[in-house]
């Protein structure tokens, strides 16, 4: 028998039952919920007249409909207000912890249930929401469900789930200067392409994945979803521990030790075996771009825009159409080109590192005058912590615009939109048509080529600014 | 849920590949706290220019096409885990989804609604686009009871995938939910041996 690997065994530990044939019957340990794919599941309760059945393991906040603007006053549009007022009452009848607008733990679903240290190593996790892979990075088996499931999990605390086949990515060796963890999936995406990844569950390993950060563990798992996966994993080690140890709801004390036990053996054993198994070098890894409408379609920001011949003839008049929507031609370099919108924000980049990353960068600089430069933090106590430290003063010296918590431009559900025909260099996760807002042209990149962008006014190649910039 | 057994129509068509759910219905419109009225929206910045005049080239705005079924290109409904687009989907009218690939979360959430997904070949997917850029009133049958799929008046048919217990639910109109309510009591058994709670 060879041995088990991470995935393997936190699915084991979570199987209530199994049907023959068919899927398994999953106990889920956490669950988030968030105003715009829980009403339908609640009104889905109501009808059948069951309650939540254990309403102290689901967690709720606003963030993806809520102004980041003015947040202390009423929400002006009248159905973004219904459906976060709609969130309240079902959160207040059914018992459920809410941080709401206004409450010092709000934030984007993702960045809250591990600042809180809800979200631990071991656990099943789910939320109405593709990018709920984020929690995958302390070693949970952590992934993104539709509304039926949601009413599924606050009525029974389970789901019935099929297990995914198993994929491992390694990366190993030393990340160049200027190359940070969104480089890294992105590059990755790259590599495999937008689907590259459906059917399985990743698990990220190797040396650079070991030398990250929380915050840059957890933008890697994050984008899991952009090639196809159902989630994305990676084992915990000192630097998970060291991360949950002392966290609002963290175990504390004894009991902290205990978990810390048992999280040690949850680790992939040496002869595990995966269904698939790929291995990158860090080495080859630069600060990457998105130029097209999906997040396979990623280059070296020094790299140009593939040419129609080097695609797949089925896929040319896909990515005909893509380039199309975006306005560049094939051959293209991106480097150079004016952009007016920059948005630093979502759940794979607002945690207080990357606001941090920015602030390191743009400290004495001032952004390019035509640019509009918008950073969103990802919770409550990111901005509180961004405060604290000055960063929001280094922000506002430098030009950029920070506001409230929320989901903003990265889905463009809010009034936050870029506008139509414009590009936005950006460091959420998704560069799909009109994402940001109608007609708007995202290009994905990092934090630091988000800032660099707002500095110079045109796409720009970080390492030539490091030069005078000390990064942590 | 509705149940499905077998279905014939004719077919709408729309080859791209890699339709992300954010093009079945863009965030925007996903205000709505119940689940009716999404299909107005569907494929809503395809359908419509920003001033809400209807696109003549779109293929949902060509009077002569209309169909039960959805033909898409590979790497369908990937993206955003909204179930919205199923529903719009549906609510629009179409029960079944033909592509040669599927965003799992997108192919959850349709068998959940009674949309159902239909996997087929690359190859066969391109035959069905050739057979109705020449016959644009050929019908595909689709019998999930024998999971076939065909080209009417050919004899182009082929196989597909179901999870056995997803086929079940299907032709019968079960919902997954009305499952895991009769396992209350393994669930409450299961809690008592477990340490995360
Ligand atoms: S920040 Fe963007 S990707 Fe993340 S949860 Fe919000 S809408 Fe989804």
């Amino acid at each position: 028998m060879p041995g088990k690997t991470l995935f393997d065994k936190i699915w084991e530990n979570h199987i209530v039952t199994s049907i023959e044939n068919g899927p398994d019957v999953l106990y889920i340990d956490r669950h988030f919920i968030h105003e715009v794919t829980s009403p339908q599941a609640f009104a889905g309760l109501e009808q059948r007249g069951i309650s939540v059945f254990r309403p102290a393991q689901t967690i709720a906040t606003a963030d993806h409909n809520v102004p980041t603007k003015d947040q202390h006053l009423p929400i002006r549009e009248a159905l973004s207000r219904f459906q976060v007022e709609k969130l309240t009452e079902n959160c207040a009848n059914y018992g459920i912890n809410l941080y709401g607008l206004g409450h010092p733990f709000q934030g984007i679903v993702h960045v809250i249930g591990p600042e809180l240290g809800i979200t631990q190593p071991g656990m099943t996790i789910v939320c109405g929401d593709s990018h709920t892979s984020t929690h995958g990075a302390f070693g949970s088996i952590a992934f993104g469900i539709g509304t039926s499931e949601v009413e599924q999990v606050l009525a029974t605390q389970c789901l019935l789930q099929n297990k995914p086949k198993k994929m491992k990515i390694e990366i190993n060796g030393p990340l160049q200067k200027g190359v940070v963890a969104k480089d890294i999936i992105l590059y990755i995406i790259s590599k495999i392409s937008a689907s590259g990844g459906t059917g399985y569950f990743v698990e990220y390993a190797g040396s650079t994945i070991r030398s990250l950060s929380m915050e840059a563990r957890m933008t890697i798992c994050n984008m899991s979803i952009e090639m196809g996966a159902r989630g994305g994993m990676i084992a915990p080690d000192e630097t998970t521990f060291q991360y949950i140890k002392g966290r609002k709801f963290a175990p504390q004390g004894k009991d902290f030790e205990q978990a810390v036990a048992y999280w040690k053996t949850l680790p992939s054993d040496p002869d595990a075996e995966y269904d698939e198994a790929l291995y990158f070098d860090a080495s080859d890894i630069e600060p990457m771009i998105t130029y097209g409408t999906n997040p396979g379609m990623g280059i070296k920001i020094t790299g140009t825009v593939p040419e129609v011949s080097a695609i797949e003839q089925e896929e040319r008049s896909s990515f005909q159409k893509s380039l199309e929507y975006m306005a560049i031609e094939p051959g293209a370099r991106l480097l150079g080109k004016s952009v007016n919108y920059v948005f630093i924000g979502s759940c794979t980049n607002a945690r207080i590192e990357d606001l941090r990353m920015v602030a390191q960068l743009v400290k004495g600089k001032k952004k390019a005058a035509h640019v509009n430069a918008l950073i969103i933090p990802g919770s409550k106590q990111v901005e509180k912590q961004a405060k604290e430290e000055g960063i929001d003063q280094i922000l506002a010296a430098a030009g950029f615009e920070l506001r409230g918590p929320g989901c903003s431009a990265c889905l463009g559900m809010n009034e936050d939109k870029v506008p139509k025909g414009e590009y936005c260099v950006s460091t959420s996760n998704r560069n799909f048509e009109g994402r940001q807002g109608p007609g708007a042209r995202t290009f994905l990149v990092s934090p630091l080529t988000a800032a660099a962008t707002a500095i110079n006014g045109y796409i720009s190649d970080v390492r030539e600014m490091l030069e005078e910039t000390v990064l942590v | 849920m509705e149940k499905f057994t077998t279905l014939t129509s004719t077919i709408v068509p729309i080859p791209t590949r890699n339709i992300d759910t954010d093009q079945i219905i863009p965030a925007r419109f996903l205000k709505a706290t119940t689940r009716k009225g999404f299909g107005d929206n569907l494929f809503r910045d395809w359908r419509y220019d920003e001033n809400n005049i209807p696109k003549p080239d779109f293929i949902l705005n060509r009077p002569e096409i209309q169909g039960e079924i959805l033909v898409a290109g590979k790497n369908f409904g990937c993206g955003s885990s909204r179930e919205h687009a199923a529903w719009a989907i549906h609510d629009y009218g179409f029960r079944v989804v033909v592509s040669s690939f599927f965003a799992d979360i997108f192919k959850n959430n349709a068998l959940n609604n009674g949309l159902l997904p239909v996997q087929v070949t690359d190859a066969f997917l391109q035959k069905i686009f050739e057979t109705h850029e020449k016959t644009p009133s050929m019908e595909l049958l689709v019998d999930l009871p024998n999971q076939l799929i065909g080209i009417q008046g050919t004899s182009m048919q082929e196989k597909f995938d179901i999870n056995a217990y997803k086929k079940h639910c299907l032709i019968n109109g079960f919902d997954d939910i009305d499952f895991l309510l009769s396992q209350q009591d393994k669930i409450e058994a299961y809690e008592k041996n477990y340490i995360n709670n």
